[in-house]
């Protein structure tokens, strides 16, 4: 039963085998070396282009990274990331053609303590790396996911963005550089890649740079080691590891592109990848932040823009490009690697949209044309960034408003509130009681907090005792998944746990001379 | 060891709720499963006091289930809602006529007036008829197209105010995936909605009561309460794509069980970006229906039928509409296309 209106097109229909021509249908003359989708062949040279073109087509099109700008790139090792450095490299390079204007710098996060990697693993795969980022002359940083323990609280500030920059002023800002790069000389050190004098130098300041940070500091402390070894013990389940991982490196590159003076930061998200990703989005509960989860570029940190510009390739491309053209690239096992099919959620997901696209080509592509439909469901109220609320962990704007209209969350906090300890005026514990179990903490009512009471006190006391506080309220409802898979919350790095104490203590403070305030305009902790 | 219930403390458990994994004893499991549905209806404002509601039923597990609690809140909270039962008779036998034998033992044991509409006199085919002329394949999207507007004729037959339908968490939840994978961005924005304002002429408006009940805590709410329901697939077959659905989202579940509910959140927090074109609603010039093209999709699949072209209402053949309507025969090469069955 419950059949709704399915009409289904052709394209859902299940393929019909291409037809193999030998000729590549875009010059008609090369001998066809590939088949990109269904029908089209390619010679080796025209999908060169093809992939080639695609890369600066999507940078030009979103006018998003400005000449000059430093880039830092997000290089996992993999495929997708790989071969984005190398369409960088390539679009820097001398005689390209439509050249790119940034200055770009490398990240790489060592993960192997959280993925179960021995030490010399670990030395072994960053060796192999540093060795590929040195071939590119570009400054990187190898930064290890230990450090998150010594990360500043300033992490999960989203700092607002400099003043936007007004329509049209990309263009004169691309002349302005192209200008200032004819007058030789006259442009200052940070956009003079194009100087052989300053290029020079710039090489030689990255290595410095790569010393300092690979060699000088240790790869992380034992203590660290451990630490991290017990947060992830601490995680109960696959999915909600894989998601702590995420956030954690996500936090560590923000901050190693604030601190290195990096703007832009890009990922290699291909859009495989991305379908895979809105698609277990949806099933985390995710589905409020979507748009700066999949989308081409994702302002939530305001100072340091995540963009995305492998988003148009598919992995298949991807793989294809880089074994025609030799780009280096490394397997690194994950978290889920050699995990069964229904370990995650994630990795659920990613068999699921796998299997699906092999019987129907067409389900990536859908997938991924959904997201770009999609935007965050509650904008900002203006344009000011401060006013919403935002989670602690990924920083995006809170769902888990207490409305009083029906909805999932609603629903999710009655059922949890029926099947617990029944209070005595049951008829009308209406709204009153659910708003207990969010955990606006000041009710006095211990017994009745299922969830939060294994985690002990209300937040009235934490003043005095600050060790475990209540971290439900200042996450989206996401992340309340994920801190509820964990056994406890004491193992988190202490940026996260302090800068929680930190929002307590402003809405308490907030609290107390409330009545004195004159706006009552509803802006919640996130304001600093 | 008995395991106590976590709700009274005193009575031993019979089940561990699949929705949030507490055990509870009989009685705290049917207060708490019809608890949730009240504040489900309090919250959402479905129902106003002294209303008709036409209860949905195909006796299944879902309506069944429906009809029982919405009779027993209504008794129980006064909302002063007058409550009639609502089939719709596909013609589809031995499916539908022995679910039909269901509702009119439930309309005796809830004391519930009933109103049978069938596709026959209706559109003057039966989905057995149907069925012979598609062949297996696409008839769910006549079956599904035509219950609709049944339903919708029935209620206003009966002068009713709001028709709710037993449609549970899990499929609203299949619904935004299948939505997601097929890209129907319009459908996804709808599909959420625990109801449908009032549109106008000819439709009456519709709730789900049950959209945050889990499927398998329905099932149990009806095994635990020995209710009477009919539950066997369509013979007609389910449909191939949102098996897929199906399937992802039950084993989702398994991994993480308020994973159900976490979709739904997911849908109903997404929101389409200004300036993806949507459809706009109109109404069918031929039989006033709603619709988004000159003629609703239930006319087209008719008028298909009628002249032995089945093909003419699956898949997009808005062009033709204009000699629908004008009355126009069509061209050979078109017949041709919409003549072609393939098994």
């Amino acid at each position: 039963m419950c059949q709704v209106d399915e009409e289904y097109n052709e394209q859902l229909e299940k393929r019909t085998v291409p037809s193999v021509s030998q000729r590549c249908v875009k010059c008609k003359e090369g001998t066809a070396a590939l088949i990109i989708r269904a029908g089209d062949a390619f010679c080796r040279g025209c999908f060169k282009d093809y992939f080639v073109h695609k890369f600066r087509a999507m940078l030009g099109k979103n006018r998003l990274i400005f000449p000059g700008e430093r880039v830092l790139l997000a290089v996992s090792g993999g495929q997708a990331s790989s071969s984005m450095l190398a369409q960088v490299q390539e679009g820097l390079s001398r005689n390209a053609p439509k050249k790119l204007r940034f200055t770009p710098g490398i990240i790489y996060i060592d993960e192997g303590g959280a993925c179960g990697q021995s030490m010399e693993e670990r030395e072994g795969v960053i060796a192999e790396l540093e060795t590929m980022f040195r071939a590119t002359g570009y400054p990187f940083h190898i930064v290890h996911l230990e450090q998150v323990f010594d990360l500043p609280i300033s992490v999960l500030e989203a700092v607002s963005s400099a003043p936007q920059r007004p329509e049209g002023s990309y263009k004169a800002a691309v002349e302005q550089f192209v200008q200032n790069a004819r007058v030789k000389g006259s442009c200052s050190p940070g956009e003079g890649h194009m100087d052989p004098a300053v290029l020079d130098a710039q090489i030689q300041l990255s290595h410095l740079d790569t010393q300092d940070l690979a060699n000088g500091t240790p790869p992380s402390s034992l203590q660290h080691q451990q630490d991290l070894e017990r947060l992830f013990a601490s995680v109960r389940t696959l999915t909600a590891k894989e998601d702590m991982l995420q956030t954690l490196r996500q936090h560590l590159i923000v901050h190693t592109a604030r601190t290195k003076g990096y703007t832009k930061v890009m990922m290699g998200d291909s859009c495989s990848r991305l379908a895979v990703k809105l698609l277990s989005n949806i099933s985390l509960g995710r589905g409020a932040s979507l748009a700066v989860d999949t989308g081409f570029s994702d302002q939530r940190y305001g100072d340091v823009i995540i963009v995305r510009p492998m988003r148009d390739y598919s992995s298949k491309e991807i793989a294809f490009y880089n074994r025609m053209f030799g780009v280096p690239s490394i397997f690194i096992p994950g978290l889920d690697t050699k995990a069964p099919e229904k370990a995650s959620i994630q990795h659920l997901t990613e068999s699921f949209v796998t299997m699906l696209q092999a019987d129907f080509p067409s389900t990536v592509s859908t997938i991924y044309r959904t997201s770009e439909k999609l935007h965050t469901a509650r904008p900002p109220h203006s344009s000011e960034m401060e006013t919403v609320a935002k989670c602690l962990l990924c920083l995006c704007a809170l769902d888990t408003k207490e409305a009083e209209e029906a909805s999932a969350f609603h629903a999710t906090l009655v059922s949890e509130r029926l099947s617990e300890k029944r209070v005595p005026e049951s008829a009308q514990v209406g709204s009153a009681s659910t708003a207990d179990t969010v955990g606006q903490c000041c009710s006095s009512g211990v017994g009745q907090e299922g969830g939060c009471s294994s985690r002990g006190q209300g937040c009235c006391s934490s003043n005095l005792t600050p060790v475990t506080p209540d971290l439900k309220s200042l996450l989206c409802y996401s992340c309340r998944l994920t801190i509820k898979d964990m056994t406890g919350v004491e193992s988190l790095p202490p940026y996260i746990v302090s800068e929680a104490e930190r929002r307590h203590r402003r809405s308490q403070m907030k609290k107390e001379i409330s009545e004195f305030l004159l706006d009552d305009e509803e802006d919640e902790v996130a304001a600093s | 060891m008995p395991i106590l219930c976590s709700s009274c403390g005193q009575k031993r458990a019979v089940l561990k709720r699949p929705k949030t994994g507490h055990s509870l004893c009989k009685e705290c499991f049917f207060w708490a499963f019809e608890e949730e549905v009240h504040q489900t209806i309090v919250s959402a404002h479905l129902f106003n006091p002294g209303e008709t509601v036409g209860i949905g039923a195909s006796g299944g597990k879902d309506s069944t289930v429906l009809a029982h609690v919405l009779k027993v809140l209504n008794e129980r909270y006064n909302y002063g809602l007058k409550l009639l039962l609502l089939s719709v008779d596909e013609g589809i036998t031995g499916y539908r006529d022995d679910s039909l034998e269901t509702v009119k033992r439930n309309q005796q044991q809830y004391e519930l007036p009933l109103k049978i509409v069938s596709y026959e006199e209706l559109y003057g085919w039966t989905m057995d008829a149907i069925v012979k002329q598609v062949g297996l394949k696409n008839n769910c999207t006549f079956c599904g197209v035509f219950r609709r507007q049944a339903l919708d004729r029935g209620a206003m037959m009966l002068n009713v105010d709001k028709i709710c339908t037993g449609h549970n968490a899990d499929d609203v939840a299949e619904t935004v995936l299948m939505n997601v994978l097929r890209g129907d961005i319009a459908r996804l924005r709808r599909c959420t909605a625990i109801s449908t304002a009032s549109e106008g002429e000819g439709v009456v408006p519709r709730c789900k009561p049950l959209k945050y009940a889990y499927e398998k805590e329905i099932v149990l709410y009806a095994y635990f309460k020995k209710l009477d329901y009919f539950s066997t697939e369509c013979i007609y077959s389910p449909n191939a794509y949102r098996g897929y659905a199906r399937a992802f989202l039950k084993d989702l579940e398994s991994v993480r069980p308020s994973a159900i509910m976490d979709v739904i959140h997911s849908g109903e927090n997404l929101s389409v970006r200004e300036g993806v074109r949507m459809p706009v609603q109109g109404n069918c010039t031929r039989c006033g229906y709603i619709s988004s093209q000159a003629l609703c999709k239930s006319c087209v699949l008719l008028e298909g039928l009628n002249r032995g072209l089945p093909r003419l209402g699956i898949g997009k053949h808005h062009r033709l509409h204009g000699k629908i309507l004008a009355q126009e025969p069509l061209t050979q090469e078109e017949e041709r296309k919409l003549k072609a069955i393939d098994f």
